[in-house]
C-alpha cells in the first residue's frame, strides 16, 4: 500500500502563495489581538512568504532554517504577548518551519500513491482536515472546561490573566469550594454510596442471567432480551415517571406498614431504580463475552467431576470476567451520571452529584460545577482506560483458548 | 440369538429409553437456565415493566367523576345536553347529596381539579361552592336549583353540566385527544382553540430537531469513521480514544461545558468579537434557542454514530474499491457506486440510535434549550411535577413510547440487538 513515491522539489510559484495564505491566516488571529486585522493579515502573508523564499533560494539548509523561524517567531510572540506569545510563536514557527519545506520539497507525497493527479492530493489532504475539524469538534468542549475550573474569578471565559499565563489568574478555589460546601460533599457522598450498591446488584442479577441467556435453549429468548434490554430503549422521562409513581407507592408500605426510616427506605428507592437502569449495559456486555466462551471448557471440568458451582468459579467466572468487570464500570457510569430518575424517585436528602449540578445549571450557576466536571471527566478517564485494558484482555486470554 | 434389544427402543445407561432421557435432560437444562434468569426478569418486571405500563394506564383512567358524584352521574344520563335547557331539580338535588359526602372526604377539590384540565373556572367554582354546600341539609332546603345557583352562577351555566356529562366515562379517550390538541365535546371530537394548541406543534417540533441532529450526527461521523476505518490500526486506536473520551465523559459536563461555550459572555461570544467578527453589542444568541439544543446534542450524541458507522466501514474489504478503481471507475463513481452502498447499514444502525436517543432527550433541552428548543420530555416533565395533569402526561408519555418502541423494532430487524456494541 504505501509505495515509495519518488518525490520532486516544486515550484516557487506553488510553495510561496501557499505558505502566504497560511501566514496570513496566523496573521489574522494576531491582528485581532493587536486591534488590526487586516493589517494582521497582511504582514502574516508577506513574513511566512519572504521566509519562504529566502530558506529556499538564498539559505538552503533546512535545519538553520529551522532554527531560525522556531526561534525568530517565539521572540516576535513574546515581545507581543508575553510568555502565551512565546509558547503560541514557538508551536507557530515549528510549525511554518515543517510546513516550508514539506511543501517545497514535496514530502505530502511520499505516503501517497504515485499516480495520483494533484487534485487528488489536494483532495486528500483537505479530507484529513475537515475529519481534523471534526476531531476538534467532539474534544474542545472537555478541553474547555478544564483550565476554566482553574479561574480565580467567577467567570465562564477566559480572563486576560489567564491568557497571559499569570498566576494570578489561576486558583483552586472553585476545588476548595467543592470540597467544604456541605451541599457539596453531602451528594458526592450520596452518589458514592448509591452508585456502588445499585452497581452490584446490576452485575449480580445480570451476570447470573447473561449466563442462563447464552444457553442453548432457552424459551422465549428474544422476548426475555427485549425485556432486559428496555430501560435502555425506553426514554428515561418515561421510565422515570413511571418508577416515581412505583417507588412512592412502595415507600408509602415500607414507611408507613414495616415502619422503616424513612432516609434508609429513600436511599433503598433510588438503589433499586439505578440497578434496573445498569441492567442492560451488563447484559449486553457479558453476552458479548460469552459468545466467544468455549462451552466444552464446562464439559471437561465436568468431566472430571466439577460440580456446576465449581465450575462457574473455577472455569466461567475467570474467562468471563473481563466482560462483567466492563459491564459493571458502564453500570457504574449509568448510575452516577444518571439524573432524572432520582430527580423523581429521590428526595432532597438522596440528592447526588448530577442533580446538584441539574439545579446549579438551571438556577444559580456557580464556577464550581466546572470544578466538579473536571473531577468527572478525570474519572472517566480512568474508567474509560480500565475498560480498556480489560478489554485487551479479554481478548488475550480467548486469544488463548481453543475456539 | 434373537434380535429383540435391537429393534426396540435404544436405551440410555439406565435402563430408560434414550428419547426420553434426552428429552429430560433437555428439559433440565431448559429449567436451569429459565431459574438463572428468572431471577433478574422479575425484578425488571416488577419494578420496571408493570410500573411504566400502569403509569400509561393513567392516560385512559377516568374513574374519578362517577365515584365522586355517583348518583349525579345517574341523573345525567336522562339530561338531554344538546337541548340547551338547565338540568332539572332532581339532578340539583343528586348533586347537592354527593358534594355534601364529597366535602366530608375533602375529595371534590380534587373533582374540580381534574375538570379544570377540560374549562378554565372549574377549580375555583367547586372548591368555592363546597364551602357553602357544607351548611345546606339535603331534606330541609330542597329545592337546590336556585340556591346552587346564587351560589355560583357557573352552576346556572348549561355548560358547566355539559362538561361534567361529556368526563363521566370511567375510561375515556380525553387526554389522548387532548394530547394531539383536539378535545372531547359533547358532541364528539373537536380541534382545541387556537390559543391552546402547542402540543402538535411540540411533537413536530421534537421529530425535526431530532431529524436535524441525526442528519448533523451522518455529516459529522461519516467522514471520522471513515478515516478511522481506513486509518492503520495503531493510529485509528489513538484517534479513537477522541471518540471514546466524550462517550464516557458526563452527560452533565458535556452539557455544562456547551452552556460555558455558548452563553453570551462565553467562550464562542469572546472569540468570535476578539476577532471582530461580531460586534460587542451584537453578539451571538445561540443558547436557549433551538439551535443551542442542536449543536450540543449534536455533540452528545455524535460517539453513537460514529462507532456502529466504524464497525460496518470496518469490514469494507479494500480490495473491492480498489478493483473498481483498476476498471476505471472515477473516485467519486467508485465512492458512491461500490463504498457507500455497502456503508448503509452503518448509517442505518447509527441513525435510528441516535434517532431513538434525540427524540426522549430530557437534560440537555431542559439547560440549553430555553422555551423555544425544549422537546416533548420536557412538556411531560412539566405536567407530572408542575401542572399534575398526570392523565396529560401519561398520553404524551404513550405516544412517544409508541414512536420510539416502533424504531426500536426497526432497529432489530436491521441490526440485531444481540449486535448492539458498548464502546
Amino acid at each position: 500500500m504505501a509505495a515509495l513515491t519518488p518525490i520532486s522539489r516544486k515550484p516557487l510559484s506553488v510553495v510561496l502563495p501557499t505558505v502566504a495564505i497560511a501566514g496570513g491566516f496566523v496573521g489574522m488571529f494576531v491582528g485581532a489581538g493587536q486591534g488590526n486585522v487586516l493589517l494582521g493579515i497582511l504582514i502574516g502573508a508577506a513574513l511566512m512568504a519572504g521566509l519562504a523564499w529566502v530558506y529556499i533560494t538564498v539559505l538552503d539548509n533546512e535545519r538553520v532554517a529551522r532554527w531560525i523561524t522556531v526561534l525568530g517567531l517565539g521572540a516576535i510572540g513574546f515581545f507581543f504577548a508575553g510568555i502565551t506569545g512565546l509558547i503560541a510563536g514557538l508551536l507557530v514557527g515549528w510549525f511554518f518551519a515543517f510546513f516550508i519545506f514539506w511543501l517545497y520539497e514535496g514530502r505530502y507525497r511520499q505516503k501517497l500513491l504515485p499516480y495520483l493527479t494533484g487534485r487528488q492530493v489536494f483532495e486528500h489532504y483537505l479530507f484529513r482536515v475537515i475529519c481534523g475539524a471534526i476531531f476538534v469538534f467532539l474534544i474542545t468542549p472537555i478541553l474547555v472546561v478544564l483550565p476554566l475550573s482553574f479561574n480565580a474569578q467567577d467567570f465562564f471565559t477566559f480572563t486576560p490573566e489567564m491568557l497571559r499565563l499569570d498566576p494570578e489568574g489561576y486558583s483552586l478555589k472553585h476545588y476548595r469550594d467543592f470540597f467544604t460546601n456541605n451541599e457539596w460533599q453531602r451528594s458526592f457522598k450520596n452518589s458514592l454510596i448509591i452508585a456502588p450498591i445499585a452497581t452490584i446488584i446490576s452485575v449480580s442479577l445480570g451476570t447470573l442471567a447473561a449466563i442462563g441467556l447464552s444457553q442453548s435453549h432457552v424459551p422465549g429468548r428474544r422476548a426475555i432480551m427485549g425485556i432486559l434490554i428496555s430501560p435502555m430503549i425506553v426514554p428515561l422521562i418515561i421510565s422515570a415517571t413511571g418508577m416515581f409513581f412505583f417507588y412512592s407507592d412502595i415507600g408509602r408500605f415500607l414507611e408507613g406498614t414495616l415502619g422503616m426510616d424513612k432516609n434508609f427506605v429513600g436511599y433503598v428507592k433510588v438503589i433499586l431504580a439505578h440497578a434496573v437502569l445498569g441492567i442492560p449495559f451488563v447484559i449486553i456486555t457479558v453476552t458479548a463475552t460469552l459468545v466467544g466462551f468455549d462451552q466444552s471448557l464446562t464439559r471437561a471440568a465436568a468431566n472430571m467431576g466439577a460440580g456446576p458451582v465449581r465450575t462457574f468459579f473455577k472455569i466461567q467466572m475467570p474467562l468471563i470476567l473481563p466482560g462483567v468487570i466492563s459491564g459493571g464500570l458502564f453500570a457504574f457510569i449509568t448510575s452516577f451520571d444518571e439524573v432524572v430518575v432520582v430527580l423523581f424517585v429521590g428526595s432532597a436528602s438522596q440528592k447526588t452529584l448530577p442533580w446538584q449540578m441539574f439545579t446549579g445549571l438551571r438556577e444559580q450557576i456557580s464556577p464550581t460545577i466546572l470544578a466538579v466536571a473536571t473531577i468527572l471527566v478525570v474519572i472517566s478517564i480512568a474508567l474509560l482506560t480500565t475498560v480498556e485494558l480489560l478489554r485487551r484482555r479479554s481478548e488475550r486470554l480467548r486469544g488463548l483458548s481453543p475456539a | 440369538m434373537t434380535d429383540a434389544t435391537q429393534s426396540g427402543p435404544m436405551l440410555a445407561a439406565d435402563g430408560t429409553p434414550l428419547k426420553k432421557s434426552l428429552a429430560r435432560s433437555l428439559r433440565r437444562r431448559k429449567l436451569r437456565a429459565l431459574a438463572l434468569i428468572a431471577p433478574l426478569l422479575l425484578f425488571v418486571m416488577l419494578s420496571f415493566v408493570i410500573p411504566i405500563v400502569s403509569m400509561l394506564m393513567r392516560s385512559v383512567e377516568n374513574g374519578i367523576v362517577a365515584e365522586t358524584l355517583p348518583l349525579t352521574v345517574v341523573e345525567l344520563q336522562n339530561w338531554d345536553a344538546e337541548g340547551g335547557e338547565l338540568p332539572d331539580e332532581a339532578l340539583y338535588a343528586a348533586f347537592i347529596k354527593d358534594m355534601i359526602v364529597a366535602v366530608e372526604a375533602k375529595t371534590h377539590t380534587r373533582l374540580g381539579t381534574r375538570l379544570n384540565y377540560e374549562q378554565t373556572g372549574m377549580s375555583s367554582m367547586f372548591r368555592k361552592s363546597g364551602r357553602n354546600i357544607k351548611r345546606l341539609d339535603p331534606e330541609a332546603d330542597a329545592p337546590f336549583k336556585e340556591k346552587l345557583i346564587e351560589i355560583h352562577d357557573g352552576w346556572g351555566d348549561v355548560e358547566t353540566w355539559r362538561t361534567i356529562k361529556t368526563h363521566a366515562v370511567p375510561i375515556t379517550n380525553g387526554y389522548f385527544l387532548n394530547a394531539v390538541d383536539m378535545r372531547r365535546t359533547p358532541e364528539g371530537a373537536q380541534a382545541q382553540p387556537e390559543d391552546k394548541q402547542i402540543l402538535i406543534k411540540l411533537f413536530g417540533r421534537t421529530l425535526m430537531m431530532s431529524l436535524i441532529i441525526t442528519g448533523a450526527c451522518i455529516l459529522l461521523a461519516y467522514p471520522v469513521s471513515y478515516l478511522l476505518a481506513t486509518l492503520p490500526m495503531r493510529v485509528s486506536n489513538l484517534l479513537m480514544i477522541l471518540v471514546l473520551l466524550p462517550f464516557w465523559t458526563s452527560l452533565l459536563v458535556r452539557t455544562s461545558a456547551w452552556k460555558v461555550m455558548l452563553q453570551q459572555q462565553g467562550v464562542i461570544n469572546e472569540t468570535l468579537v476578539w476577532l471582530g467578527l461580531v460586534a460587542d453589542d451584537a453578539r451571538l444568541v445561540i443558547i436557549n434557542n433551538q439551535f443551542g439544543t442542536i449543536i450540543a446534542m449534536t455533540h452528545i450524541l455524535l460517539p453513537f454514530m460514529i462507532l456502529p458507522m466504524y464497525s460496518v466501514m470496518q469490514t469494507i474489504p479494500p480490495s473491492y474499491t480498489r478493483a473498481a478503481k483498476s476498471m476505471g471507475a472515477t473516485n467519486w463513481t467508485t465512492f458512491w457506486r461500490i463504498y457507500f452502498p455497502q456503508s448503509i447499514p452503518g448509517i442505518g444502525a447509527g441513525s435510528i440510535l441516535v434517532f431513538i436517543l434525540a427524540i426522549g432527550y430530557y437534560i440537555t433541552p431542559e439547560i440549553v434549550g430555553g422555551t423555544k428548543g425544549v422537546f416533548i420530555s420536557n412538556r411531560i416533565a412539566y405536567h407530572i411535577s408542575s401542572s399534575l395533569n398526570w392523565g396529560l402526561a401519561a398520553a404524551l408519555g404513550t405516544i412517544l413510547l409508541a414512536v420510539v418502541l416502533l424504531l426500536y423494532w426497526c432497529y432489530d430487524k436491521i441490526v440485531g440487538i444481540d449486535n448492539v456494541k458498548l464502546g
